[in-house]
Order: C-alpha cells, then sequence, then structure tokens
C-alpha cells in the first residue's frame, strides 16, 4: 500500500494486537501451565505460577512412557515423510516434464482424494488390515508399518500437485542443456531438477511431516500400547480421578517443539512452495 | 493445472529458435513416448490404489452389507442388505436419520462459519503485514503457530482453556471482566459449538494467512504506485488491486478449508472426546460414533457413502461456478 493515512496505520495497529493475543494465547497457557505445581492447576485459573516449577517436566515421562510414543512418532512420521518426498518427486516429474495419455485423469484421481473424509477410508482399512492379518500373519494392523503407509498417501496429494507446480516454475532449458549433455531422465532428474527444486522438496517434506505428526483418527484407531503415537498417548495423563492438566501442557510443549522449530526455519520455503505450487 | 502445464509445452515450442528443435525432437522421441512416465507413476499409483482407492470400493460394497460386530473377522460373509442402510440413515423421522440430519445441519452451519471467518482473519492479516514495519517477522511468524502446532497439543490446550472451574475463558469472562453472571459449562451443552468454532478458526486462519501472504508477494509493487499517483487512497487500492488479485488464490483456498473443516475429524475428537456434544456434533464424529462405538459398519459406511456424495456434488457445483465465473472475467 502507498501513503497509508495515519487512521489506517491505527487500525492496523489495533487488528494486528488483538489477532496476536488470538493467537499466542494458548501457547501462553501452555507455557506457563507447565511450569506450575499441580494444586495451581487444579483451582481457579492464574496467569502467574504460584511457585515455579520444573517438576512437570519431569514427571512426564514417568506418568506415560512418552519417550516411547516419541520414539514410535518419530519413526513413523519420519517414515511416511521420506516415502512421501520420494514418490511425490517421481510423480511431479512426471506430470510437470512428460506428455502423456491419462495424465489429466491422473491428476484429477489425485486431486480429488484429498477431498474424502479420512472416515470413509477408516473402516475398510481397519477391516482390511484385520483381515490381511488373519489370512497372511502380515500384521498392518496395530503395526507401526500399516500406520506409514496410511500417513503417506494422506500427504501424497497435496504434494504431488505442490511440486508438479513447483517443478513447472524451473525452466525446461535446464534439462535440454542436461539431455544435450548426453544425460538420461533419471540423472537430469537427480543431478539437476532435484537441486533446482529443494525449496519446493522442502516445502513438500515440512507438510508431510507435520499431517503425520498430528493426526489423531487413524492413530487412536490403528494402533496397540507398543506402537501407539504421541497424538494417542497424550491423552493417558487423564487418569479416572484427575487431569495432570501441568503435565499435559509441559508434555504439549515438548511434542511441539520439534515441529514449531522445523517449520519456523523452514517457513520461508513453505511460502516459496506454495507461492509457486498452489497459487498458480 | 495440468492444461497450462501443456500450454507452456506448446508455446516453448513455437518460441524456441529453429536451432534447439533438432534436439528437443530426439528428447521426445527418445522419451516421450516410452513407458517412463507411467514408471515415474508408479509408485503414487500403487499408494493411492492401496489406501484409497481399494478401500473406497470396500467401502461402497460395505455400505450395502449388515455388517455388525459379528462379522468383523470375516466381513465377506456378512449378509447383503442391498438399501437399507441408506434408507435407514435418510429415514429422518426414525432415531437414526434424525440424529444424522441433526449431524448434518451443524456440520454445515459450523463449516459456514469457520470457513468464512478464518478466510476473512486471514485476508485481513496477510493485506496488514503486506508492508515492512517493525516487527513484521516476529508477527508473521507468530501467526503462523497455530498452523505449525500438532493439533492434538493444540486442541488440548484450548480443552484445558475451556474447563469450566479451572480453567482461563471463565476466569477472564467472569471473574476479570464479570461479562457472564455465573460460570458457563463449555464442552457440553449448547456453549460447545462456539468453543469448537473459535477452536477451528484458530487452528485454520494461519493457512489462509499463509497461502494469502504467498499470492501477495506476486502482485507488482508499480501497480500500486500508479495507483497512488492517479489520487487512489487506501482502500481504493485494497479494493481495486489486492483484492482481485487474490481472486484465483481464493478460489482454490475457499475449497480447501471448506474440504478440510467439513471432513475435519481431530479439533472434536480431542476437544470433546468420542462422543460430541448435540450441538457440536460433526458429521466425522457422528459416523465414527455410529460405527465403533454400536459397532455397526454397514450402517457407517452408507452415511460416509452419503457424505462423499454430498462432497462431490458441492465440489462440482462450486468448480463449474467458479470456472464460468473465470471465464466471463477473461
Amino acid at each position: 500500500m502507498i501513503n497509508p493515512p495515519a487512521s489506517f496505520r491505527w487500525l492496523r495497529r489495533v487488528v494486528l494486537l488483538v489477532l496476536a493475543v488470538f493467537t499466542l494465547t494458548p501457547v501462553a497457557v501452555m507455557l506457563s501451565s507447565s511450569l506450575k505445581p499441580l494444586r495451581d492447576v487444579q483451582g481457579p485459573w492464574r496467569w502467574i505460577p504460584s511457585e515455579l516449577t520444573f517438576r512437570p517436566y519431569i514427571d512426564i515421562w514417568k506418568t506415560v512412557p512418552l519417550a516411547k510414543y516419541f520414539t514410535n512418532s518419530l519413526i513413523v512420521a519420519g517414515s511416511a515423510t521420506a516415502l512421501s518426498v520420494l514418490i511425490a518427486l517421481l510423480a511431479g516429474y512426471a506430470v510437470s516434464r512428460y506428455r502423456f495419455r491419462g495424465k489429466k485423469i491422473f491428476t484429477i484421481t489425485v486431486l480429488s482424494t484429498q477431498m474424502f473424509p479420512g472416515i470413509l477410508f477408516l473402516l475398510p482399512l481397519f477391516l482390511i488390515f484385520v483381515n490381511i492379518g488373519n489370512s497372511t500373519g502380515i500384521a498392518l494392523y496395530g503395526s507401526r508399518g500399516g500406520l506409514i503407509l496410511t500417513y503417506l498417501t494422506f500427504s501424497l496429494p497435496f504434494s504431488i500437485w505442490m511440486l508438479a507446480g513447483y517443478l513447472d516454475s524451473i525452466p525446461r532449458d535446464l534439462d535440454e542443456a542436461a539431455a544435450v549433455d548426453g544425460c538420461g531422465p533419471i540423472r537430469t532428474l537427480v543431478q539437476i531438477i532435484v537441486p533446482a527444486a529443494l525449496p519446493g522438496i522442502i516445502a513438500v517434506a515440512v507438510y508431510a511431516f507435520m499431517t503425520a505428526w498430528g493426526e489423531v483418527l487413524f492413530a487412536s484407531v490403528m494402533t496397540n500400547d507398543q506402537t501407539r503415537t504421541l497424538a494417542v498417548g497424550l491423552q493417558g495423563y487423564a487418569t479416572q480421578t484427575d487431569v495432570y492438566w501441568n503435565q499435559v501442557m509441559a508434555a504439549s510443549l515438548v511434542v511441539s517443539l520439534p515441529v514449531v522449530a522445523g517449520f519456523l526455519l523452514l517457513q520461508r520455503y513453505l511460502v516459496a512452495g506454495l507461492t509457486a505450487g498452489a497459487v498458480k | 493445472m495440468s492444461e497450462k502445464v501443456i500450454d507452456r509445452q506448446t508455446v516453448g515450442k513455437e518460441a524456441a529458435p529453429k536451432g534447439a528443435a533438432p534436439a528437443r525432437r530426439r528428447l521426445r522421441d527418445k522419451f516421450g513416448r516410452s513407458a517412463l512416465p507411467y514408471l515415474l507413476l508408479l509408485p503414487a499409483l500403487l499408494a493411492e490404489l492401496l489406501i484409497h482407492l481399494v478401500p473406497m470400493v470396500t467401502g461402497i460394497v460395505m455400505a450395502f452389507k449388515q455388517l455388525t460386530q459379528f462379522f468383523i473377522r470375516d466381513w465377506g460373509s456378512a449378509p447383503w442388505s442391498g438399501f437399507d442402510n441408506f434408507k435407514v440413515a435418510l429415514e429422518f423421522d426414525a432415531p437414526v436419520g434424525k440424529a444424522l440430519l441433526h449431524s448434518f445441519w451443524v456440520t454445515c452451519g459450523f463449516t459456514v462459519l469457520s470457513v468464512g471467518l478464518s478466510w476473512l482473519i486471514g485476508v485481513t492479516a496477510s493485506i496488514f503485514t503486506q508492508d515492512a514495519f517493525r516487527g513484521r517477522g516476529l508477527l508473521r511468524a507468530a501467526f503462523m503457530l497455530p498452523y505449525a502446532l500438532p493439533v492434538f497439543a493444540a486442541v488440548i490446550t484450548w480443552s484445558f482453556m475451556f474447563q469450566r472451574d479451572t480453567g482461563l475463558i471463565n476466569h477472564v469472562l467472569h471473574d476479570q471482566l464479570h461479562l457472564t453472571s455465573d460460570k458457563p459449562f463449555w464442552l457440553i451443552g449448547d456453549n460447545s459449538f462456539w468453543a469448537l468454532l473459535t477452536v477451528s478458526v484458530w487452528k485454520s486462519w494461519p493457512f489462509a494467512f499463509l497461502t494469502l501472504t504467498a499470492g501477495l508477494q506476486n502482485i507488482p509493487r508499480e501497480l500500486y504506485e500508479a495507483a497512488a499517483l492517479d489520487g487512489a487512497g487506501v482502500w481504493q487500492q485494497i479494493r481495486r488491486i489486492t483484492l482481485p488479485s487474490l481472486r484465483p488464490v481464493n478460489l482454490v483456498l475457499v475449497l480447501v478449508l471448506f474440504l478440510w473443516t467439513f471432513n475435519d475429524f481431530n479439533t472434536p475428537f480431542v476437544l470433546f472426546g468420542k462422543s460430541a456434544p448435540q450441538a457440536a456434533d460433526l458429521i466425522s464424529i457422528h459416523i465414527y460414533q455410529s460405527s465403533f462405538i454400536t459397532w455397526n459398519f454397514g450402517q457407517g459406511s452408507a452415511m460416509s457413502v452419503l457424505l462423499l456424495l454430498f462432497l462431490l456434488l458441492v465440489t462440482a457445483v462450486y468448480l463449474f461456478a467458479t470456472n464460468r465465473r473465470r471465464g466471463e472475467a477473461e
């Protein structure tokens, strides 16, 4: 905007302040409650802890097997992300660089799976996994593998779409120069396209990781005691008699840290990826 | 999107200098008609087939079966029930259909409000942070936090804030501002709708903000300079330059927000648990409950299929309407 008058600048300040308060209040609640003793979080709300304590951060690991859930989440989200990026890269390269029969059908099909409600797959997948387990002995239900497979496809449609868009913004001259130099398509992809598309690839990876890290529905139906992820494990702080709110908040903060840090570090890539992929 | 790709290829071909043509043709002959693109797509196709298409077909078949807990181990042997599950779901005078219809209307109202508010806040925030000022980077990062936080951690925090006796919301409303005469319940009863809406808007507007901010970066600054030179004020600049430039972004954004919000399961599930209060009984939770609590998978599948049909219809109408509008604008 050029030459905004003072009234506009004041309105802007007020609105942005209100939004910042709305956005950050839960974060402040998380932080302050995680440093409170149990009696503080069980009584009326107070902004400042009556006594500063780090106990919740120690207790969270004992009340529930948080370390195990953490490992499970890392394995599941990490594998789903790696696979999803790899598969989306191949598919995005094909969609962006080649003309082939069925291309339109492919892109439409992939994109439309984006709109299917997760609940639609939950029941059939549940039954399919159980039946595969019964007839072949391959334990998909309750295993990390089943969850990885599921999460992989959740992020795939958006990832393919975003990457194809991003690859479109990379000049074709690069591929052609590589071809003239004698590079095959795969070498071109690995040596030319991947480095040039790195921001888009990072954006997709961040998106895929966040999708998998935060998913609740499938995690709550498809896991057992051994494979439970953080999304379900955090409910363990509520017992029949008590909710350890200070521990819940401490654990929430701890499990959010890796994704938030990664996100803030990489957010400019995400905006770049969105600009190229989603905005066209 | 695919049309654009093709456009660019033809444009590139026409514009290419003569010397480049043989190399290009060689490239196309060598790979263009070969199986390579299909090989590249194969992993994606397999994954989609396995987790999306096969379960979907299974789900549709299940909807025509009388699939109760006795047939979980071998669902193929469940007896066929024809359209019975659909009939029960659509019989709005009977309890099951009545509850489904109620849940459908709640979800519609919730989605319209949530998407509308998220979009409005997202547009406002992205326009207000378009120009550089001190602290803008920090503010932008703060605005993206709800998008970055894992859903379960964020929503569990909101559920703590909404607790009747120990929560922040009632403390502020009742003890500090004296706006309510009593401490209301937020997670049960009629208020739960507003609690759910607040959390949903808090969670989704940052995505609108992120996408719209990306869209705003494509507007050349000269446009504003020219407009200002012609005497356009700030509001005119927003109305005549910013908002029209955002239209293509908006078309995709609103559809994506609609689908995500309509299908949202995570937020109500973490906020309310396995069964949501009447006033906030979103359709995903409703189907989950009809299937896993009463173990009637056939009934749940029929409801899922109906939901999918509705979403397909809305999406088709939306795409048709926006495509026509875009066609008229061009």
